[in-house]
């Protein structure tokens, strides 16, 4: 995946975050991509010693079409923001959890980029991307559709640390632990398919993982300049497939 | 030459992360990572398995593509990718993974049809591929028989397999014999010992009133079936089960069928070559009996080495170039996976 990146090292053992706005490359340009839920996202972010700023953002909502609509999306947004893939200096992917094929097209993309462009790569849980926004003074839950009636979830604290998960199981389960933990707001689309089960509060936005969130989760990474890490899904659950078993005879 | 484009290709439509690199008809690279080990113990290709693998080796096979061409992504003119026929999941990571690379190395991209693919291989090792021309495709995943008028544009499919692939058969056979997976090289060297008139297998589809409905078409699985009969009725009488003379006998009915029907296509459409590949071409009878068989009409049979012939990169690679020597537009960016896609689709 993505090497360290061209830049490394030129914080020169100064910590970037002192330095950065001085020495005027403190503004760089990365992209996003998420792909572990229904909505296919890619965005543009700036990141600077201040903060993150959103440039470009595109979400589609069709699960059943990530692999044709990432791509041209990521397409959009360096055109929509007047930029080449050149000028990125980094991509955050979302690791899921979420369904295996459609997570799957965020993180190759991300990894594909990062090897051409020679950037790094780095990977947010995307449930981070629901719950470390909406994590403002009291314990959340964020929950994704996990298909088979289950969810993939997590909890954060009031300041927005996850404090349990990412798991997938039942509603009941992560209604369960979420009581346990004192949660008294859900956020995403799994909590609102199961709302009646999960029986907390809702938060309309953000629906799915927030590419800004995404971004300001490896912010530190970014300016630090840090070695990129090899995007490795969160899949949490296993292939399915049965080892062969013996064979039926084909005589009565 | 140096002004041939320069085209890579990537492969994933079943158990095979390929990429391979290829100028004009020079092969220059082709990179390989196989889960077939990670398949053994289901007894065949567990899909979300080999999804899983193409996403880890997709990066490191690229990588030493261009190291052993010597080549870095900006050099090349176009990246051609399987768009289908094959496994979902599998061909979807090998799509985005193209999409990614033409995106960020702002280059074209094409997504091609698997089965051309293994057509279209030859030419790195035969050259240009006179036209018209008959292909068979025989492997684990395709039995087809296909009419070549113009590989860039369109082929037509004669016949396929109406149940069991050839390289399936192989495999079930083999697991019958107690020889491992896949079967099908397992199941050559055993034949090689035995006799392959030992046993009369049936040959499907070979009937007169079914070459009335099926003259290209295969079938395989009544011949699994008589197998299976033949070795479970030696158990049950308490007797050893020939291997030699089994593997041999099945292979000769297999490679019988296949090429007789082959060549029968060459001589209807008036064609003088037969290209043959897919993994069952690796297969030394099937070999050996097509050109024993091609030559007595004077058909040229065409058949790349082993490696070739299975699932690589440098098949769509190769059928990459021939689409842009030939003037075929790139695809768009939101080309999709289809893991049905049909053979009068060459390029998406
Ligand atoms: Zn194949």
């Amino acid at each position: 995946m993505g090497g360290a990146g061209a830049g490394a090292g030129r914080a020169g053992g100064v910590s970037p975050g002192v330095t950065a706005g001085r020495l005027g490359w403190s503004i760089v340009l990365v992209l996003v991509v998420d792909s572990s839920t229904p909505a296919v996202t890619a965005a543009l972010v700036e990141v600077s010693a201040e903060g993150v700023a959103s440039r470009a953002h595109r979400c589609t909502v069709d699960a059943r079409a990530h692999g044709e609509l990432l791509a041209p999306q990521v397409d959009a947004v360096l055109a929509d923001a007047d930029a080449r893939p050149r000028d990125l200096t980094a991509i955050v992917a979302g690791l899921g959890p979420g369904p295996f094929t459609g997570l799957r097209v965020g993180l190759v993309t991300a990894a594909t980029m990062g090897q051409v462009l020679g950037i790094p790569t780095y990977g947010v849980c995307s449930l981070d991307g629901l719950g470390h926004p909406v994590a403002a003074g009291e314990p959340v839950l964020a929950a994704t559709d996990a298909r088979r009636r289950e969810v993939y979830w997590a909890v954060y604290d009031g300041a927005g640390q996850r404090i349990a998960g990412p798991n997938v199981d039942a509603p009941v389960v992560a209604a369960d632990r979420a009581r346990e933990l004192a949660v008294t707001v859900a956020v995403g689309d799994g909590a609102h398919r199961y709302a009646d089960v999960l029986g907390l509060p809702l938060r309309a936005e953000p629906r799915y993982p927030d590419a800004t969130a995404l971004a300001a989760l490896a912010a530190e990474r970014i300016r630090a300049r840090a070695p990129g890490e090899a995007l490795t899904p969160l899949y949490l659950r296993r292939p399915d497939a049965v080892a062969a078993t013996a064979r039926k005879p084909v005589l009565p | 030459m140096a002004d041939e484009p320069l085209v890579l290709g990537i492969e994933t439509s079943c158990d095979e992360t390929g990429v391979g690199i290829v100028r004009g008809h020079a092969l220059l690279a082709d990179a390989l990572a196989s889960s077939v080990e990670q398949h053994a113990r289901f007894g065949g290709v567990v899909p979300e398995v080999a999804s899983r693998a193409h996403l880890e080796a997709i990066v490191p096979t690229m990588d030493r593509a261009l190291a052993e061409a010597g080549v870095t992504i900006a050099d090349i003119d176009a990246i051609a990718v399987t768009s289908g026929p094959g496994l979902a999941g599998a061909l979807l990571v090998g799509v985005a993974a193209a999409k990614g690379y033409a995106l960020a190395a702002e280059k074209p991209v094409y997504g091609v049809n698997h089965l051309a693919a293994h057509v279209a291989v030859d030419t790195l090792e035969h050259g240009p591929l006179p036209e018209p021309a008959i292909a068979m495709l025989v492997s684990g995943g395709h039995s087809s028989l296909l009419l070549i008028d113009d590989l860039a544009r369109g082929v037509t499919p004669l016949g396929a397999t109406i149940d069991d692939a050839a390289g399936e058969a192989f495999d079930k056979v083999a697991r019958l014999l107690g020889l491992p997976f896949p079967g099908g090289p397992y199941i050559d060297r055993e034949a090689r010992a035995g006799d392959p008139a030992a046993i009369g297998f049936p040959r499907g589809l070979t009937a007169a009133k079914d070459l009335a409905a099926h003259r290209y078409d295969f079938s395989f699985s009544g011949l699994k079936t008589a197998v299976a009969r033949w070795v479970e009725a030696r158990q049950r009488a308490g007797e050893a089960v020939p291997v030699a003379d089994v593997a041999a006998s099945f292979q000769e009915a297999v490679c019988d069928v296949l090429t007789a029907k082959a060549i029968d296509a060459c001589r209807a459409h008036g064609v003088g070559t037969l290209v043959i590949g897919g993994g069952v071409a690796a297969n030394s009878r099937l070999r050996a009996m097509a050109e024993h068989r091609a030559a007595k009409h004077g058909i040229r049979v065409r058949v790349p080495r082993p490696k070739l012939c299975t699932d690589n990169g440098a098949m769509v690679a190769a059928l990459g170039s021939h689409l842009v020597a030939a003037g075929v537009a790139p695809s768009r960016l939101d080309l999709p996976a289809d893991s049905a896609l049909p053979l009068t689709t060459v390029s998406v």
